[in-house]
């Protein structure tokens, strides 16, 4: 009997303790509601002025000081495929055929997420969002799990295959070490010869980008993509097609990446916490008998 | 004595903007611009101004309001139907060459009224988007080195010619 009396108090602490965890954990991940620094930059990419000339490319490479391109980046046979972000290239330009006649360039890096999913994934806190809107991160602390390569909704990160001794994850930084961090934009941005890319405020872009969409009535579909995706991102697009058909995905989310696993996760506390102590008590009772066989049989003779 | 000054102040500015510019204000129409505001990478490009007056006759499609052409614009209109010729036609007059610096990003938030003109493009941006978009239309050049040969910082950049890579491209990637 007292066995079961301190089991059953074991649980009630437990539970009280859980609870507290729960509540606690659940105003800390309200996901979503942040609307992210007031001072942070971003870019709005303008997909209608992009030619495909790769200058992007090249003031990218150039600027990270990445490995030598396998092509010049003047070579346009790259766009025979649709290529992905690697650890030679933070950025690639991708072509789509949208219509007959008509095809556009889109520029693919990272997103830099207000809420970025790769920095919630990431276990040793590699990634930093910064005031300035950057999502950049410590190489020195990875440890090569690639989580946020799966994280990212916007396949991202790349992975350097190629050092076999010391893999790390490898993105576009947003030139923060360089250029975003004392306030100039981007060396992508910089040497576009259309200025498919504005630079500016995140909070300015957003409204331009809706004035440019109201200022020319049926040039772009009226949306600003990455207004709200994902929670927002800094890099916005605005299209004269369908986000779909330029490889974006255009019935993204608009709750954060970590909106659909913070229920879960407010679970863990608990389950550590209960769990321990209800299967050991289920297991003392479940034994009890065979250890004491002897008491309850001489109980049971009386 | 405040007319003379003000006289010797525009003669210095006229004189200064022939010596910066061979774009000068009013005093004439320049047959030739040399523009270089990316000659790291290319060779500057001597436009010949004379033979595009000669064939498109209308200045504001490239020079907007300011040359006072009609404007055909109906947003532009509401304000700039009656204003007449400007004084800064050149396009570097209004188009800024680093238009995201930071001191540039102030000035465009703090601009009075807050409505037009904030979503300009830089000098780069407005050179190409002039030029290139009517090329596209009129079957002009448009190639990058149609305008402007690229030259050996632009070939470093570009990892192209003598800088392009010694190994030869590898065949479609095992890994994917």
């Amino acid at each position: 009997m007292i066995e079961r009396r301190d089991f059953l108090k074991g649980c009630l602490a437990c539970g009280v303790t859980a609870a507290t965890v729960s509540v606690a954990g659940t105003s800390a991940m309200a996901a979503g509601s942040f609307e992210g620094y007031p001072d942070a930059m971003g870019v709005l990419v303008d997909l209608t002025r992009c030619v495909g000339c790769r200058s992007c490319e090249a003031a990218c490479n150039n600027e990270q000081k990445l490995p030598e391109p396998d092509l010049p980046f003047d070579d346009l046979s790259v766009f025979s495929e649709k290529r992905r972000t690697t650890e030679k290239a933070y950025t690639v330009v991708n072509e789509y055929k949208v219509a007959d006649k008509d095809t556009l360039f889109r520029k693919i890096q990272c997103n830099h997420c207000t809420e970025p999913a790769c920095l919630s994934s990431c276990f040793v806190n590699a990634y930093t969002k910064t005031k300035e809107g950057a999502v950049i991160y410590d190489a020195s602390v990875c440890v090569g799990c690639r989580n946020c390569m799966i994280a990212c909704p916007f396949n991202i990160p790349a992975y350097s295959y190629s050092s076999p001794l010391n893999p790390l994850v490898k993105k576009c930084i947003f030139c923060y070490d360089t250029r975003v961090k004392d306030g100039r934009p981007p060396a992508c941005v910089e040497i576009c010869p259309q200025q498919v890319m504005t630079f500016g405020r995140r909070s300015d872009l957003v409204k331009l980008g809706h004035d440019r969409i109201q200022a020319n009535p049926g040039k772009y579909v009226d949306k600003l993509y990455g207004e709200k995706a994902v929670g927002g991102t800094s890099w916005m697009y605005l299209s004269s097609v369908d986000f779909d058909k330029v490889g974006l995905d255009g019935h993204i989310q608009n709750e954060p990446i970590i909106s659909n696993v913070k229920d879960f996760l407010g679970f863990v506390p608990m389950v550590l916490s209960i769990w321990p102590a209800l299967f050991t008590g289920v297991h003392l009772l479940a034994t009890k008998n065979k250890d004491g066989h002897h008491d309850h049989e001489e109980g049971d003779h009386q | 004595m405040h007319a003379v000054k003000h006289t010797m102040i525009l003669g210095m500015t006229a004189i200064l903007m022939m010596l910066v510019s061979n774009v000068c204000l009013g005093a004439g129409i320049p047959d030739k611009v040399s523009i270089s505001s990316i000659q790291k990478y290319y060779d500057p490009v001597s436009f010949n101004h004379a033979a595009h007056i000669n064939n498109l006759k209308d200045c504001g499609l490239c020079h907007h309001h300011t040359t006072g052409a009609q404007v055909t614009d109906p947003n532009c209109a509401r304000c700039h139907k009656n204003s007449g010729a400007q004084a800064t036609v050149s396009c570097k007059g209004c188009h800024t060459a680093d238009p995201f610096t930071p001191e540039a990003l102030k000035q465009q938030r703090d601009q009075q009224p807050p409505i037009y003109h904030r979503d300009k493009p830089g000098l780069k941006a407005a050179y190409h988007a002039s030029c290139l978009g009517c090329h596209q239309k009129m079957s002009g050049p448009t190639g990058c080195q149609d305008c402007h040969k690229r030259n050996d910082g632009g070939d470093a950049l570009f990892k192209s010619g003598k800088y392009a890579p010694k190994a030869p491209a590898k065949p479609k990637a095992a890994h994917h």
